[in-house]
C-alpha cells in the first residue's frame, strides 16, 4: 500500500465563546502505517512552517489507555473501527483520496476549549461526588482477608476498565453519561469493599451527573457500540436497579458521610 | 554543600521503624495550618496528595493533563511487586530487598531499598481496601505471577492494566479529598519554576495551558511527582506529554540531579516504522515467558527477509539463531531487560536484523501455539496480540512478532535523602522523578511499587519532621522571591515566543533523540559520548536561533508548551552524556563498551564507582559540578551479575 493523499475537513474554533467552522486541509504523502494522530502531527508541522496555527487536539499516552484523545471522525467517536481509541486508529483504515471529517465531542456539558479539544471536567466532578470507597491510608485489613469470587472480581474489573474518554456521551443523541457513571457505580456495587456506601454513592453520582446537564438514557445502545473499552449496557441496568432501590427504600442513606 | 543521605543508624530491618519514631510530629490541630504543593498526579503524586489531605494538611495538586486520572502511570501493564509470600514459595521482605539491590546492579542505597520492600505489603492492603480489582483465584484469594525473571511469584496484577487500576484507586482517594475541600486540584496547568525563599522551597510558578495565565502558588513544602525523562530520546514508551521540565527547573534552582545516565531500555517494544513515528509501544515482558527470541543465522537470510523475498515461516529451525537461549542457557529468553536489549542490538549491529528497516528481531510464538494450542495462548496474551495487530497490521498468531528495544524508564532523577527531600530544604521528589531505589536497572513490577510506597507510606511520615521544624507560620507571598520568579518565567516564555526561525521544535526534538539513542543509548563509548557532547551543544545553540514557535502566550498554545519542554531536554541531554562519560564502568542499563566481562556482560568497577553521582547546576552552558555520595553495603555482598 503506497502513501495516500487525503482531504481533511477539520472543525476549528478559537474558544467556547467564539463560533467555530470547518476548514479544509490537504494531508499529502501519508503513510498507511501512521496513526491518525501522527497524520495530524504531520499536518500541524506543515502549518507551523507556514506560520499558521496548528490544529489543537487532546492526546497523551498514544497507546489507548489514558483516555485523553477524543475526535469525532466521519461521524464516529474514535473513528470507524470498533474497540479502539483514536490514537490506536491507523491510516490504513482509510482510502487514498478520501475526505475525512474531524469534529470535537459535541455535548453541552463538554464545552469546546479550542478546535477539537473539549472540557471533560464534568466527569471528574461526578467521580468526586462519590466514586470512591471512604478509606484513609493505613489501618486497613490484610488484602487476603477480603475474599472475592473470581467471577465477581473479573466482572468488576471489566467495569473498571473505563478510560473516561467521553465517547459514550459523544455517541449518544441525548448526550447521556450513563455508561460512564454506571461503570464506576457497578465496579463498587459488585465488590464487598463498596457495600457500605453503595446506596448513597449511586444517588450522589447520579445527582451530580444530572447537575452537569447530561441527558437521559433511551436505550439506543450507541454508547456501548462506540466505547473503545467495550463497557457494557448491563452496567446501566445495574445502576438503575441500585438507584431505584436506594430512592424507594434507602433514601436516608443519601445523606451519609 | 555536603551530601547527607540521612540514613538512620541501626540494623537494616529496624531503620525505618526507628526513624519513624524519631521523626517530629505535627499536632493534628496544627496540620490545617500547613499548605503543601504536589506537582503531578500519577501514582506518587495522587497517593501523596490524598494521604496528606487525609492527615489534615491543605493540599494544592497540579497536573498538565485534563484530569488527574490520565497521568502516565495509567499505562503500566505488568504488575506490582509485594513481599506478601501469599504463594508460600519462599518470598520475604529480605528477598525482595536483595533481588531489587542485585537487579539494580548494586548502585542503590541498602536502607532505601529495604524500606521499599518493607512497605510493599501495605500497598496491596491499601489498594484492595480502595476496591482495586486485582486478579483473583477461584477461592477468592489474590492471584500472583512471577515476573521479570523473579524466582518467586510476588507480582500482583489486574490483567494487563495494573497501572490503570492502581492509578484509578489513587485517583478515587484524591477525588474524595477534593470533595472534602482538602485538596484543590489544578488541571491543564504546568509547573514552570520553583520559588525559593531564603534557600527553601516555598512555592511554584505555573502556566495555565488553557489561558496562558502565569501564576504563583505558595506552600510550606513542594513535592515533585512529575515522572521520568525518557522523552529526551524523542521516541520512548512515555506519553507524548511526559517531560522533565518541573524537575529540570528545580535542578536549575539548586536541586542536584542524581545518576542522570541510568536509563532503562525495554527489550520488547514494537519497532519504529518511519520518521513520522511519535511514540513506541511496549509489549509486556510477560510475552517472553512463552515467546522465543531469534534472528536469522546469516546476513544473507536476513537480507532476504528485509526485502520481503522470504517470510519468517520459510526459515528452517537450523537457520535460526535463538541467541538468548544459546548464550544464557539457564535463563534463556527470561534474562533481565538490560541483557535482552543489548543482545537484540548486537544482532542488528551484525546486520542480522529483520523487518523492512532491519531494526528488529523476532519474538516467535509458533512453538507455544503447537505446545499449548492457540486458545491457551490467546487467553494469556490475547490483548497484547490484538494491540500488536492493531499497530503493525500483522497477525502474531501466524507470523512472529518483530520487536526491538525502546526507552522505557529512567532510574536517574532528582537526588533525595532518605526522607525524599532534595538538597533544597522543603523540596521533595517522589516516584520516578527521584533517583532513589532502582540503582542502575529497575526490575519489572517495581515502578508501581515505588511510586505508591513514596506517596502512601513514606512522605506522610517524613514531611512532618520538616514541617514541625519550620512551624506553621503562613508563607509570606509578598516576599519578593515570588514576583521575581514569576518575572523570570515570563521572560523565558517571551524568549521562546520570539523564536521565529525555520525549523519546528519537533524537528529539534527528533534530532536530539537520534543523538541520545545513537551515543547514549544501549551501548556507550568514550568516543561516541564525546562526539554527542559537541552535537548536543551545537543543536542547542541552533535551537535558540532557528527554531520556530507560533502563537502567543494568552491562549491554548501547544507549540509553546513543547518548545519549553524541548529546550529543557536539550540541556538535560548534555548532562546525561556527561554523567555517562564520567562513569567509566558498566552497570545495569549503563553499558560502556570499554568495561565488559569476557562474556560481554556489564563489568562494574566497585572500587572507583560505588557512588551516586549528584550533579549541581552551575549556570547556562557551564559544565555541572559532580558531588559523590558513597554507597555503603553492609548486608549484601557485591557480585558480578551472571545469568548464564
Amino acid at each position: 500500500m503506497g502513501n495516500m493523499n487525503l482531504t481533511l475537513k477539520v472543525w476549528r474554533q478559537k474558544n467556547a465563546q467564539t463560533p467555530g467552522k470547518f476548514v479544509t486541509y490537504k494531508a499529502e504523502g501519508i503513510s498507511p502505517d501512521m496513526s491518525f494522530l501522527e497524520m495530524l502531527d504531520v499536518v500541524n508541522e506543515s502549518l507551523i512552517l507556514k506560520s499558521e496555527e496548528p490544529i489543537h487536539f487532546d492526546h497523551d499516552c498514544r497507546e489507548g489507555i489514558c483516555g485523553m484523545c477524543s475526535l469525532y471522525i466521519n461521524g464516529h467517536p474514535h473513528g470507524p473501527k470498533r474497540a479502539i481509541t483514536t490514537c490506536q486508529l491507523h491510516m490504513r483504515s482509510f482510502k487514498d483520496g478520501e475526505t475525512i471529517t474531524i469534529e470535537p465531542w459535541r455535548a453541552a456539558p463538554f464545552p469546546v476549549i479550542k478546535d477539537l479539544a473539549v472540557d471533560r471536567s464534568a466527569f471528574d466532578r461526578i467521580q468526586q461526588a462519590g466514586g470512591y470507597v471512604s478509606v484513609n491510608t493505613g489501618g486497613v485489613p490484610d488484602a487476603n482477608e477480603i475474599l472475592i469470587p473470581k467471577v465477581i472480581a473479573d466482572e468488576a474489573f471489566n467495569s473498571a476498565t473505563c478510560i473516561g474518554c467521553g465517547a459514550c456521551v459523544a455517541a449518544c443523541k441525548n448526550a447521556s453519561a450513563m455508561l460512564f457513571v454506571s461503570a464506576k457505580v457497578s465496579q463498587f456495587a459488585m465488590l464487598p469493599q463498596g457495600q457500605t456506601e453503595r446506596w448513597s454513592r449511586v444517588q450522589k453520582m447520579v445527582a451530580q451527573m444530572d447537575e452537569e446537564g447530561f441527558g437521559n438514557c433511551t436505550n439506543t445502545g450507541a454508547c456501548e457500540a462506540e466505547c473503545p473499552k467495550e463497557i457494557q449496557l448491563t452496567n446501566i441496568s445495574r445502576m438503575n436497579n441500585d438507584y431505584f432501590s436506594a430512592k424507594l427504600f434507602r433514601e436516608e442513606h443519601a445523606h451519609e458521610e | 554543600m555536603s551530601l547527607d543521605a540521612k540514613i538512620p543508624e541501626g540494623p537494616l530491618a529496624e531503620k525505618w521503624s526507628k526513624h519513624k519514631f524519631n521523626l517530629k510530629l505535627v499536632n493534628p490541630a496544627n496540620k490545617r495550618k500547613y499548605d503543601i504543593i504536589v506537582v503531578g498526579t500519577g501514582l506518587a503524586g495522587a497517593s501523596a496528595a490524598a494521604t496528606l489531605a487525609e492527615l489534615g494538611y491543605n493540599v494544592k495538586a497540579f497536573c498538565f493533563q485534563d484530569s488527574p486520572r490520565r497521568a502516565h502511570s495509567i499505562a503500566a501493564q505488568g504488575g506490582i511487586n509485594a513481599a506478601k509470600n501469599y504463594q508460600n514459595d519462599g518470598d520475604s521482605v529480605y528477598r525482595l530487598f536483595y533481588d531489587t539491590i542485585k537487579g539494580g546492579d548494586f548502585r542503590a542505597r541498602e536502607a532505601n531499598v529495604y524500606r521499599l520492600a518493607e512497605v510493599s505489603v501495605n500497598i496491596i492492603d491499601q489498594c484492595v481496601a480502595q476496591g482495586v480489582p486485582f486478579a483473583r483465584e477461584y477461592g477468592g484469594l489474590l492471584d500472583n505471577r512471577s515476573f521479570g525473571g523473579a524466582q518467586v511469584s510476588r507480582t500482583f496484577y489486574a490483567r494487563g492494566q495494573t497501572g490503570q487500576q492502581l492509578l484509578l484507586g489513587a485517583y478515587s482517594a484524591l477525588n474524595r479529598q477534593i470533595h472534602h475541600g482538602k485538596v484543590k486540584m489544578y488541571t491543564r496547568t504546568e509547573m514552570l519554576d520553583v520559588v525559593l525563599v531564603d534557600g527553601e522551597a516555598r512555592g511554584i510558578v505555573t502556566r495555565s495551558l488553557t489561558t496562558g495565565a502565569i501564576e504563583t502558588h505558595s506552600g510550606h513544602a513542594v513535592l515533585l511527582c512529575t515522572g521520568g525523562y525518557g522523552n529526551v530520546f524523542y521516541l520512548s514508551t512515555n506519553a507524548a506529554g511526559s517531560n522533565v521540565t518541573a524537575a529540570w527547573r528545580a535542578h536549575k534552582r539548586g536541586a542536584y540531579f542524581g545518576n542522570p545516565c541510568y536509563t532503562q531500555i525495554h527489550p520488547t517494544c514494537i519497532p519504529v516504522t518511519g520518521d513520522h513515528q511519535s511514540k513506541l509501544t511496549l509489549m509486556s515482558e510477560s510475552l517472553r515467558n512463552d515467546g522465543r527470541v531469534w534472528a536469522p543465522k546469516t546476513v544473507e537470510t536476513a537480507e532476504k527477509l528485509r526485502k520481503g523475498q522470504l517470510k519468517a515461516s520459510d526459515i528452517k529451525d537450523e537457520d535460526r539463531d535463538y541467541f538468548l537461549e544459546r548464550k544464557y542457557p539457564a535463563f534463556g529468553n527470561l534474562v533481565p531487560r538490560d541483557v535482552a536489549s543489548r543482545n537484540a542490538k548486537e544482532m542488528v549491529d551484525e546486520n542480522r536484523g529483520v523487518g523492512a528497516s532491519g531494526f528488529a528481531v523476532f519474538l516467535d510464538f509458533s512453538d507455544a501455539i503447537k505446545r499449548l494450542g492457540k486458545d491457551t495462548v490467546a487467553a494469556k496474551y490475547g490483548n497484547l496480540f490484538d494491540m500488536y495487530y492493531q499497530i503493525t497490521d500483522e497477525d502474531p498468531y501466524t507470523q512472529p512478532m518483530r520487536i526491538y528495544p525502546a526507552v522505557h524508564y529512567t532510574m536517574g532523577g532528582l537526588w533525595v535523602d532518605y526522607n525524599l527531600m532534595t538538597n533544597v530544604p522543603g523540596l521533595y521528589a517522589l516516584g520516578e522523578c527521584n533517583f532513589s531505589d532502582h540503582g542502575a536497572n529497575r526490575l519489572g513490577a517495581s515502578a508501581l511499587m515505588q511510586g505508591l510506597a513514596d506517596g502512601y507510606f513514606v512522605i506522610p511520615y517524613t514531611i512532618g519532621d520538616y514541617l514541625a521544624k519550620i512551624g506553621p507560620k503562613a508563607v509570606d507571598t509578598n516576599h519578593p522571591a515570588f514576583e521575581e520568579t514569576k518575572q523570570s518565567v515570563l521572560a523565558y516564555v517571551n524568549k521562546l515566543l520570539a523564536l521565529k526561525g525555520n525549523k519546528t521544535v519537533n524537528e529539534y526534538h527528533r534530532e536530539l533523540g537520534h543523538i541520545m539513542w545513537e551515543y547514549c543509548g544501549m551501548a556507550r563509548t568514550e568516543e561516541g559520548l564525546t562526539k554527542a557532547l559537541g552535537l548536543i551543544q551545537a543543536l542547542r545553540a541552533d535551537f535558540w536561533v532557528n527554531a520556530k514557535v507560533v502563537g502567543e502566550n494568552e491562549e491554548v498554545n501547544p507549540a509553546l508548551e513543547k518548545a519549553g519542554r524541548v529546550a529543557d531536554f536539550l540541556e538535560l541531554g548534555e548532562l546525561m552524556v556527561r554523567d555517562a562519560l564520567m562513569r567509566k564502568e558498566s552497570c545495569g542499563g549503563h553499558f560502556r563498551l570499554e568495561s565488559q566481562t569476557p562474556d560481554g556482560e556489564a563489568l562494574r568497577d566497585d572500587e572507583h564507582f560505588a557512588f551516586v553521582a549528584a550533579w549541581e547546576y552551575k549556570g547556562d552552558n557551564q559544565p555541572e559540578e559532580l558531588h559523590k555520595e558513597a554507597l555503603e553495603f553492609e548486608y549484601v555482598h557485591l557480585t558480578q551479575r551472571n545469568y548464564a
